[in-house]
């Protein structure tokens, strides 16, 4: 209960409010509880212990707010709840919940501070405070920047125990037995003589107690689920095709729908002609929507066809159209007016003698999740329903309620699990255009069905990113390194499709780079922003993803320049303790330092993203059908693992996101429009090319998401052991513009 | 059109050229098998005709009458799991899972037809389907398994 109890220590608002949205409300509105939405509509019989558990005579349902895109999240939040609940994870039923304030994310807004994770002063523990107090305050129901652990750790536990404690209450007036006689076992109160009361059962009289609000929590030594292999909630209906996803969605009377929009991102429709699409089997209606046209139709596959019949003229791109031309705006940002943010200034870079200068360049990324964006949306009177996977909820909701001229309170969002995100479910564009369909067909759910090559040119990519580098070595060792780092901002556009103003500089922009822990004499990261190109988002581990490559490839150069060991140099420079031990660990497991047969090489590559410092050694060999990835060792100290089959897939998936898209995924831009239209021009990692991948977690008691940090040093490490094995250093991704992989 | 899905014969009146896929899902409500991509490249609709893989997003209904279809549906039950369904629950392969319908109605088919896959044969095979959460690891323990699995039975 420490945490809560300190709630009035962390209710500093750190410097002026430039947290999303800039607002600052007083100490008593963050104080006061949010109001719990599950006692909106309780049946008659049900308690609503606490915004987490539902109780009813039927079942008990642990509400699990963050969105499950597939790392697992309800799985997690289950977990806690049930730990301290005392159920069987086969007891209850997940359920994400509505949008309410209730479920604010209190971490996630602390990504947007330029505070390092290794800094531990006053200032950095009440910045992430004050990022608490902003996402309780904006009611910041959002799912990203591995922060569903480290945000749900305490609350959920405290949830989970706050509704044991008060069914234990109700069952001592039941009986007359006082609580200190009675215990708990999976989802019964147990009586001294050893008989036993459902929670189902003690649901109603639980109702109508107040909930005991002074628990404590389980000591470590107790957990039976936190830190142990557990089956994941959805497996079986995972490996049974009985899972149901927003695509999936069946209703009476619904009509399948697709959308062509101007592919050029934000571009107008000038006209349209629909007649022949109009008079194609099953297709009921071609309607105009925002930048193109929906079509309602019996069938998607039929809808697919009908909207490839109809014929556009489409208006200009609001952007260069060209993928050269948007290198040209990047290159020309490195300059004093457009500079956002220089956080790591120390020493004088400008004073040392230059050993080595580069240019490095990363493409726009598209997050082509297996499942395309969809959206089911019913209008009926004065209410909007929607069904879809989405990590923002209230945003939408919001959203959705602007458009169709609603109060926020007549949308009822349902959230349904997504077939993938990796941040592109932070967009809410494809249920704003279902929106609009169902706007025209008013009592009719639609259900609108993205095709792939309407999800791969509307997505909103991560943003190409140039940097310009350069350092400087004495004596064997690096002791000088000023990178500049040009992009558009993430923040600002992101924030900006979501209503939102985004203040002071976008840390994302050097995410990954400025807060490195290395000491090194001359040390300077510099933030240029990129006037808005093609409008962007948030993509696996952000900043962060790109700039890992940009740090490490560089630093890797340097050391090399030195004549220095890439392991040992990092170590040398690496001041931060946890930092030091993931270098040793990758060291130890890739017995680094051995020698390889000729033609083979390691690299390595450290990133620190989302507070957890993470090394990884790649091992290739150069074959004369290219390069081969052997085998991949990654060690990260994450603070607690809360269930290791999740950390492994998380940090293992992380790996194979960050590897494939480096060696071939770029997207690129003509006459305004994406290229790559589907998999086959935009391709991911095949099993065949998949290497083997060896993790080792350094536990401590720190909270920290393991989703994104794997991401980053996957491309350097790569680059690196390329380097190792061939001699040729690669500055440019995809990696296979300059080599050929197996 | 008479479609043959999971051992049940279905009267459907579509175009000779709509993918199977599309017959599954829209008409028929099987949803098992997903769409990905509509050009052959992600295996996400991967069922079986007549006991082999195939991409039903390229397969046309006409083209499937007469023969057995088979989707993740009709391979094993929740209740009555297929062993390459059991070997994937039992190593906990899904991440999202969008892809492991497909994943898996590959995989008993490469089983079917390669009892004792090498792990170059397990590769080989199953990269014909793509996961973009980065389930491969995960993947090959669980073929290795099912394939043990079936071995014994």
């Amino acid at each position: 209960m420490g945490r809560l109890r300190t709630i009035a220590r962390r209710t500093f608002l750190i410097g002026s409010a430039a947290v999303i949205g800039g607002v600052a409300f007083g100490v008593y509105s963050y104080r006061k509880p949010a109001a719990n939405p599950l006692e909106d509509g309780l049946a008659q019989g049900a308690a609503a212990l606490t915004p987490y558990v539902k109780i009813d005579a039927d079942g008990i349902t642990l509400i699990t707010p963050r969105a499950d895109v597939g790392q697992g999240a309800y799985m997690v939040q289950a977990a806690l709840i049930a730990e301290e609940l005392d159920v069987r994870l086969d007891q209850i039923t997940a359920d994400p919940g509505v949008p309410s304030a209730a479920y604010y994310n209190g971490t996630v807004a602390a990504e947007g501070f330029p505070l390092a994770a290794t800094d531990d002063r006053l200032i950095a523990r009440t910045g992430r405070g004050a990022a608490d107090v902003a996402g309780k305050l904006l009611g910041l129901q959002l799912t990203g920047g591995s922060s569903t652990v480290p945000d749900a750790f305490e609350k959920l536990r405290v949830a989970g125990a706050v509704a044991r404690a008060t069914l234990l209450k109700a069952a001592s007036e039941e009986t007359g037995v006082p609580v200190e006689q009675l215990s708990t076992r999976d989802g019964v109160v147990v009586l001294p003589d050893e008989s036993t009361l459902a929670y189902t059962a003690l649901a109603a009289r639980a109702a109508g107690i107040a909930p005991v609000q002074e628990v404590a929590l389980k000591d470590p030594s107790d957990w039976r689920y936190i830190g142990k292999e557990m089956q994941r909630i959805d497996i079986v209906a995972k490996s049974t095709g009985t899972q149901e996803y927003g695509i999936d969605l069946k209703m009476d009377g619904m009509v399948h729908a697709t959308v062509k929009c101007n592919p050029r991102m934000g571009g107008e429709m000038i006209s349209f002609d629909a007649t022949e699409a109009e008079a194609m089997r099953g297709v009921k209606r071609v309607v105009p929507i925002t930048g193109g046209v929906g079509v309602l139709a019996d069938n998607t596959w039929r809808a697919f066809q009908a909207a490839d019949a109809v014929t556009f003229e489409w208006g200009e791109a609001p952007y260069p159209a060209t993928t050269d031309a948007m290198w040209e705006e990047v290159g020309a940002s490195f300059s004093a007016e457009r500079q956002d943010s220089r956080f790591k200034d120390d020493g004088d870079v400008d004073a040392m003698e230059i050993a080595l200068a580069a240019e490095y360049r990363i493409p726009h990324l598209a997050h082509a999740p297996l499942e395309p964006m969809t959206a089911t949306v019913l209008v009926d009177g004065g209410r909007l329903d929607i069904w879809t996977g989405t990590q923002i909820p209230r945003f939408m909701q919001v959203n959705a309620a602007k458009l169709a001229g609603l109060d926020a309170a007549q949308v009822y969002v349902h959230v349904l699990v997504s077939g993938g995100s990796f941040g592109r479910r932070l967009e809410d564009d494809y249920v704003l255009q279902a929106v609009e369909l169902a706007m025209a067909e008013p009592g009719v759910p639609i259900k609108l069905t993205w095709s792939r090559e309407e999800d791969m040119t509307h997505d909103f990519p991560r943003p190409l990113q140039m940097a310009r580098a350069r350092g400087a070595v004495s004596d064997g060792q690096v002791t000088g390194f000023d990178l500049g780092i040009a992009a558009p901002s993430v923040a600002a556009s992101q924030l900006g499709r979501l209503g939102q103003p985004a203040m002071g500089p976008d840390v994302a922009i050097v995410a990954g780079a400025w807060d490195q822990p290395y000491n090194i004499p001359n040390y300077r990261v510099t933030g240029y922003r990129v006037p808005p190109l093609v409008p962007v988002s948030s993509w696996r581990s952000v900043g962060a993803s790109g700039n890992g490559f940009l740090h490490e490839g560089f630093l890797d150069e340097l050391i090399h320049a030195a004549g220095a060991d890439p392991l040992k140099e990092r170590l040398r420079l690496c001041w931060h303790e946890p930092s030091r031990r993931v270098l040793e660990a990758v060291g130890e497991m890739s017995n680094w330092g051995e020698a390889l047969p000729e033609g083979r090489g390691r690299g390595v590559a450290f990133t620190l993203s989302f507070g957890v410092p993470t090394a990884e050694v790649v091992e290739v060999t150069a074959t004369d059908r290219g390069i081969r990835l052997d085998k991949v060792y990654v060690a990260c100290e994450v603070g607690r693992v809360i269930d290791p089959v999740n950390f492994d897939n998380q940090v293992k998936g992380g790996v194979i996101w960050g590897l494939g898209h480096a060696m071939m995924s770029e997207l690129t831009y003509s006459d305004g429009m994406v290229e790559q239209t589907n998999y086959d021009g935009y391709p991911g990692l095949r099993i065949y090319q998949t290497p083997q991948i060896e993790v080792r977690a350094l536990e401590t008691d720190a909270l920290r998401g393991i989703g994104e940090p794997s991401v980053p040093p996957a491309a350097p490490a790569l680059a690196n052991a390329i380097f190792a094995a061939t001699g040729q250093r690669i500055r440019e991704l995809p990696l296979n513009k300059s080599v050929d992989f197996v | 059109m008479k479609l043959t899905v999971n051992g049940t014969e279905h009267e459907v009146d579509v175009e000779e050229d709509m993918p199977l896929l599309w017959v599954l899902r829209d008409e028929l409500g099987i949803t098992g098998p997903k769409y990905g991509c509509g050009i052959a490249q992600c295996g996400a609709c991967t069922v079986h005709l007549d006991g082999v893989a195939a991409k039903s997003c390229q397969v046309w209904a006409v083209d499937a009458e007469g023969v057995e279809v088979t989707t993740i549906e009709g391979l094993g039950t929740p209740d009555a799991l297929h062993a390459v369904q059991a070997a994937w629950v039992e190593h906990q392969v899904a991440q999202c899972g969008y892809c492991q319908s497909g994943q898996i109605m590959l995989a008993a088919s490469l089983l079917a037809d390669t009892p004792s896959p090498s792990d170059a044969e397990i590769d080989d095979a199953m990269s014909a389907n793509l996961c973009r959460c980065g389930t491969y690891p995960r993947i090959r323990a669980a073929v290795k398994t099912a394939a043990a699995k079936l071995q014994e039975a």
